[in-house]
């Protein structure tokens, strides 16, 4: 089954810099290895600040556009993983480990298709 | 009801073979079946089906017989609607090659179910409805008459939870040794919780003795099913020994009655003998858990004509140093009264926060009582009062309270 792993993340804590964040990026980088090296990595990235995103509406065939997220909420989606495992329990444990290196709480959701 | 009697016990009526058989079949058919709902389905309609033809002549194994037929069922009906797109019931239809076979519950089944209602990623309201529901076979409106909340509120739970475990892939399966530490905490606490809400219920009349009865049930299965982890041979002593008191713990009109003041030739001989011999075996393995230092405080009330406080006290210190919960340390207050005396103890409650918990006022209550702090004593009383939900214990607690006798001039 295919899973998505969403990073959630609070955009008002400061991220941290320097030193600190290469340690945290080296951790990352060795944790996406182990996802490949094991055969159930489909899809991972980060994604930049909810105040860069736009969403697009389409109503009555006329276009609109909004600046910002849908929800202007203290959590947002920091970036994601799509993994394809057996089950649920085999997700999960990869949420722990995720959760352990990115320091943030994951969201874990299968996916009901994929295209 | 049909009477049914089979070769192996003189009688035997549909509602108990039910109550008995239902959940271990509907674990079996749903490892054969892959889908909980599904399995359900299967089962009920097998029941429906006993009740037409098991009038004359009952099966011998009627938990085989329910099994096979749910099998053939749902195998039947999968055909009927399946289509050449739906690979899943194909390949079920397809790959079933001891069809005929007929194949009674099987024991691992039923731990995979229970596994699979107590996972982690269901709610602890659902993990309970759905343990209750498809390993007790308790029905929708039995369960929320037990937890107070309406009947809708539960079956939606049932329905979400059974549907997050096909969507969101819950695996059917006993969890690994190496899992076990994560996994078996929650099925645990659900049948702890089930007992406990027959034991004292949260609201309304003190005791649902069918509650506690299935709890006993399951955790006998439990114990039966994974007989070399103490924790669950200490699950069920503790239930056994606290349902040995159940006898003497309600006096003639009802009322409440205190450990102190129980006639002790009421309790269950046989549940208490069952406990003790219970909690040696567990202790023996020399790795103590919580639910094994409840039960072993257990036996000690249940040992000998009076409690050895020291060694409630001694366990309850081990107990506290496991689970350092406002809740265990207000209950050692209690054992802490009897051995060095309520002055002392007193000290202890009043370090406890345990906002809305009822038995923090009363224990505090029952202190002061004990130190001739008569006003400060009915103060606490009023309060537990006004907390306590269940109204055996209400009433309990204002007799208490009247006992004082006549409030003194207030001070200052």
């Amino acid at each position: 089954m295919h899973y998505l792993m969403g990073v959630r993340i609070d955009e008002s804590v400061p991220q941290p810099a320097g030193a600190e964040l290469d340690a945290r990026m080296a951790r990352i980088a060795a944790f996406n290895d182990e996802m490949k090296a094991a055969g159930v990595w489909v899809f991972g990235g980060g994604l930049t600040y909810s105040d860069s995103a736009t969403v697009v509406r389409v109503e009555n065939g006329r276009t609109s556009m909004t600046d910002g997220p849908f929800a202007e909420t203290k959590e947002q989606l920091g970036g994601f993983y799509v993994i394809e495992v057996d089950d649920l329990d085999a997700a999960l444990a990869w949420a722990e480990k995720a959760a352990t290196v990115c320091e943030v709480p994951i969201e874990v959701r299968p996916f009901g298709g994929i295209a | 009801m049909v009477e049914l009697r089979p070769a192996s016990s003189p009688t035997m009526d549909l509602t108990s073979v039910y109550r008995a058989e239902y959940g271990r079949c509907v674990a079996t058919v749903a490892r054969v079946l892959g889908d909980i709902g599904l399995a359900e389905e299967a089962v009920q309609d097998a029941f429906a089906v006993a009740t037409e033809r098991w009038g004359d002549e009952p099966p011998e194994n009627p938990g085989a017989w329910i099994v096979t037929t749910a099998r053939r069922r749902a195998i039947d009906r999968l055909r009927r609607e399946s289509t050449r797109e739906d690979r899943h019931a194909q390949a079920l239809v397809l790959h079933r090659p001891d069809e005929d076979e007929e194949v009674g519950p099987v024991r691992d089944d039923q731990l995979r179910l229970i596994f699979t209602c107590c996972h982690p990623a269901l709610s602890p309201l659902a993990q309970t409805a759905l343990t209750l529901r498809l390993l007790g076979g308790l029905e929708v409106p039995e369960i929320a008459r037990a937890y107070l909340v309406p009947e809708a509120t539960i079956s939606q739970r049932i329905v979400r939870a059974k549907k997050k475990i096909r969507d969101a892939g819950i695996p059917y399966r006993v969890p690994g040794e190496a899992e076990l530490p994560d996994r078996l905490p929650p099925v645990l606490t659900v049948l702890y919780l089930v007992f406990n809400e027959g034991y004292t219920a949260t609201a309304g009349p003190l005791l649902r003795t069918d509650l506690s009865a299935e709890a006993v049930r399951l955790a006998r299965a439990l114990a039966d099913l994974m007989p070399d982890e103490p924790e669950v041979l200490g699950l069920l002593a503790l239930l056994l020994l606290t349902e040995a008191r159940r006898p003497a713990r309600v006096g003639p009109s009802g009322e409440l009655v205190t450990l102190a003041e129980q006639d002790r030739t009421l309790w269950d001989r046989a549940l208490i003998a069952e406990g003790h011999e219970l909690v040696r075996r567990c202790l023996r393995r020399g790795r103590p858990g919580p639910y094994q230092l409840q039960a072993a405080i257990g036996a000690v009330h249940t040992d000998g004509a009076a409690t050895d406080w020291p060694q409630v006290l001694a366990l309850y210190d081990q107990l506290l140093a496991l689970v350092p919960t406002p809740v265990v340390a207000l209950n050692r207050a209690v054992a802490l009264a009897e051995v060095h005396g309520p002055a002392i103890a007193l000290a202890a409650v009043e370090e406890l926060d345990l906002p809305g918990y009822h038995l923090l006022p009363a224990t505090r209550a029952d202190l002061l009582a004990r130190l001739g702090r008569a006003d400060e004593a009915r103060a606490a009383y009023d309060e537990a009062v006004a907390l306590a939900g269940n109204d055996t214990e209400r009433a309990f607690l204002q007799d208490r309270r009247a006992r004082l006798g006549d409030p003194g001039p207030t001070p200052g």
